[in-house]
């Protein structure tokens, strides 16, 4: 039985003001990352081909890369943490914080710390804990969800936003010029910052010849988060991990120009180790905590392509569903074509709840296309339907094919059906109950048909 | 989606003539092989040819699915080329169907995919005819929706050409040409919201230029739209890219009423 889908209920529901934010933010932002790397690169598939390989490359041999890294960690005077889940790494990250006192820290944005929800958990337990990524700030402020990997208030214009600061007393009227909301989130932010005891920060890339963590921002908040506070913690996927330092000038710039259109992000730190003596400032403990949350278990699937992702969002602004629906509509912290992939694999025993996903998709391709790591999103979308059908997990998606198989293998059944004018009583679309098909046809207009027509030209011309 | 190599080319070819132009739009199956003649090729086309089997792919019924593609496959089989006027049947028997086999490769299967070919990019690259010898009879501005199962494939490159080079044709570029037209088969069943949306928006884009023809190479892209545009109250003049190809030879098949 076909049900109403909820991305489709999402993107029924979704208000004007909202889906207007999405289209314009997802377009623009596609618009943009075509020119910067068309204009850069005579062949930006060699480029995207070459990433691929290196990823692949790495997730091949992952663990061998991870022990390196963990001893050029080590070296440098990191300390080092696995954790198997989310709650292993929540625990780690709340033990870690009480052994050295802090109580408060700043957060720039991590979407492995979104994942495991990380921040109301430190909340619950006594820690103060600001974001201080504008978007994600705001997010905060409003008690919303992020709705774009790169960009998580997308969905919000600035009206919106400057009644935010004006309720939350960020500011003391409604202003919704943007320079004048960034600079009122600044004087609030700077003071923050400078009373906080510790930061915690995702990590983009963490070179394992180096022992190297690579943030990129283009507020620098992640920088001001950690120039006054004495520990700093960075959360990372066990994927994030590349062989060489000098990879980075394949990431780095597909990165910047996929995400925003930008050559390259703003700020572009590297971290190497904690302060050391000579250094005027900077966090003197320096942990980092390594996740692997489900990652092994899609390294162990078919679907493995999907750790490649460097998380730039390129493929939510291109997708047309994502664009219709918003990243709300995939019920994680990734939405959108990677999210459809990701979140079914990674939250394992969410999967049932989370099949329709791969299936909120025309299978356009404009994913792949536009994927700085060639991810084949569609292949993997259409081995996920394989898998929900295989381990019988109800969709409300699924059309039954039974009949269609049956008629699709019987040629003489098949030929009567055409030349009878009666396709579409076959057809699959007429097997789904009456609900569907009249939105369908409430819509569209189909052809008359003219089953059998062609059989017979070709074969009268033959004969003649 | 990798380009099989060296598929191979001959002076006889099977149509697979797709289940869209058998149940309702036989002229474009028609004109694949009028088209075809017109170039010297001889084309068969086999009697218990179907479906290609994508509703059952794309809704993951792969079983159901697999069944249908060995149907094709021994429907095929053989030698000689499968062309196709369509570029999702195209890419599921060169794509779809190994990406379904690839637990139990399939000789067949195999052998399916790297001999089909979209029928534009058999006659661009296949054939090597690089310029179209026809013309319009009055200037036209053609919008050309390359269809998204042509990504990664030689078919876009191979159509925007050939139609810059008929005479009296302009092609000219519209918005987010990239955007799907939000039909993807079940997909529109399953989401008619969302699909519809996705058609409305590509018609507006389209409309923004205003075209004479609405050129595509799967007649699905182009129901889809022209069935929402028609309860839309909107008009869009469409053909299928080899029904132009025909229709503008010099004193060829008249297109039939
Ligand atoms: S899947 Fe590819 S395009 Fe999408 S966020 Fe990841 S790297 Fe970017």
């Amino acid at each position: 039985m076909i049900g109403i889908q909820p991305i489709e209920e999402y993107a029924r529901l979704i208000s004007d003001a909202k889906q207007h934010s999405v289209i314009d933010g997802a377009s623009s932002g596609t618009e943009k990352r075509y020119q910067v790397l068309h204009g850069d690169y005579p062949d930006p598939d060699a480029l995207r081909k070459t990433a691929a390989a290196i990823k692949d490359h790495t997730l091949q041999n992952l663990a061998s890369y991870l022990e390196q890294a963990e001893s050029s960690l080590l070296a440098s005077g990191a300390k080092v943490h696995f954790a198997a889940t989310g709650d292993d790494a929540k625990q780690t990250i709340l033990s870690i914080l009480r052994e050295h006192g802090v109580t408060s820290i700043t957060k720039s944005k991590s979407m492995a710390a979104e994942e495991i929800h990380l921040n109301p958990f430190l909340i619950e337990n006594g820690v103060e804990c600001l974001e201080s990524d504008l978007g994600e700030f705001i997010i905060q402020l409003d008690g919303d969800e992020p709705s774009h990997i790169v960009k998580p208030i997308i969905h919000k214009n600035r009206r919106e936003i400057a009644e935010t600061f004006r309720r939350e007393k960020i500011a003391p009227d409604y202003n919704d010029d943007p320079e004048t909301i960034t600079r009122r989130a600044r004087v609030y932010l700077r003071e923050k910052y400078m009373a906080a005891q510790g930061v915690v920060t995702g990590a983009n890339f963490v070179c394992a010849d180096s022992g190297r963590i690579v943030l990129v921002t283009n507020e620098g908040n992640s920088r001001f988060g950690m120039a006054p506070v004495p520990v700093h913690i960075a959360l990372v996927g066990i994927e994030k991990v590349i062989p060489r330092e000098k990879d980075l000038a394949v990431f780095l710039n597909l990165l910047g120009r996929s995400a925003t259109g930008q050559q390259l992000t703003v700020y572009t730190e590297f971290v190497n180790g904690p302060r050391s003596a000579n250094q005027p400032d900077g966090p003197e403990h320096f942990h980092v905590v390594f996740m692997d949350n489900g990652r092994t278990d899609v390294l162990a699937s078919n679907c493995r392509e999907i750790l490649r992702c460097i998380r730039c969002g390129a493929c939510q602004n291109v997708c047309p569903v994502y664009r219709q629906a918003s990243g709300h509509a995939y019920r994680s912290n990734y939405g959108g074509p990677v999210g459809a992939v990701l979140s079914p694999l990674l939250f394992g025993d969410r999967f049932p709840e989370l099949a329709d996903l791969p299936k909120a998709s025309s299978l356009c391709g404009a994913c792949n296309e536009v994927c700085p790591v060639d991810i084949p999103i569609p292949d993997l979308l259409l081995r996920l339907r394989d898998k929900a059908k295989r381990e019988h997990v109800h969709s409300p998606a699924a059309l039954p094919m039974g009949p269609f198989a049956t008629l699709a293998t019987s040629p003489s059944l098949w030929r009567t059906a055409m030349t009878m004018s009666k396709a579409m009583n076959h057809l699959p679309i007429d097997v789904a109950p009456i609900k569907p098909l009249q939105d369908w046809l409430g819509q569209r207009t189909l052809p008359p048909s003219r089953g059998g027509e062609f059989r017979r030209w070709f074969k009268n011309r033959k004969s003649s | 989606m990798s380009q099989p190599v060296a598929r191979p080319l001959s002076k006889r070819v099977f149509l697979m003539g797709t289940c869209l132009c058998d149940a309702f739009y036989d002229d474009v199956a028609r004109a694949t092989v009028e088209v075809l003649e017109h170039l010297g090729i001889s084309v068969a086309y086999p009697e218990n040819q179907t479906c290609c089997g994508q509703p059952a792919f794309n809704s993951g019924d792969w079983a159901a699915s697999r069944k249908v593609a060995k149907h094709t496959a021994e429907v095929f089989a053989g030698e000689i080329p499968v062309i196709v006027p369509s570029g999702s049947c195209a890419a599921m028997n060169r794509h779809g169907n190994p990406l379904q086999f690839e637990e139990n490769p399939d000789p067949a299967i195999d052998s399916l995919a790297t001999r089909t070919w979209e029928i534009i990019d058999f006659i661009f690259n296949g054939l090597g005819i690089k310029e179209w010898p026809g013309a319009f009879e009055t200037p036209t501005r053609i919008a050309f929706h390359r269809s998204c199962h042509s990504r990664g494939t030689d078919t876009g490159k191979a159509v925007r050409t050939l139609l810059g080079t008929i005479g009296n044709a302009e092609v000219i570029p519209f918005g987010e040409q990239e955007q799907c037209c939000g039909f993807g088969g079940t997909f529109s069943v399953t989401f008619p919201h969302i699909s519809g949306r996705m058609g409305s928006l590509k018609l507006d884009h389209i409309s923004e230029i205003n075209p004479d023809l609405l050129v595509g190479i799967d007649m699905s892209c182009l129901m889809h739209l022209n069935g929402l545009a028609t309860n839309q109250g909107r008009q869009i003049p469409h053909k299928h890219a080899i029904q132009v190809l025909r229709d503008t030879l010099p004193a060829t098949t008249p297109t039939p009423a």
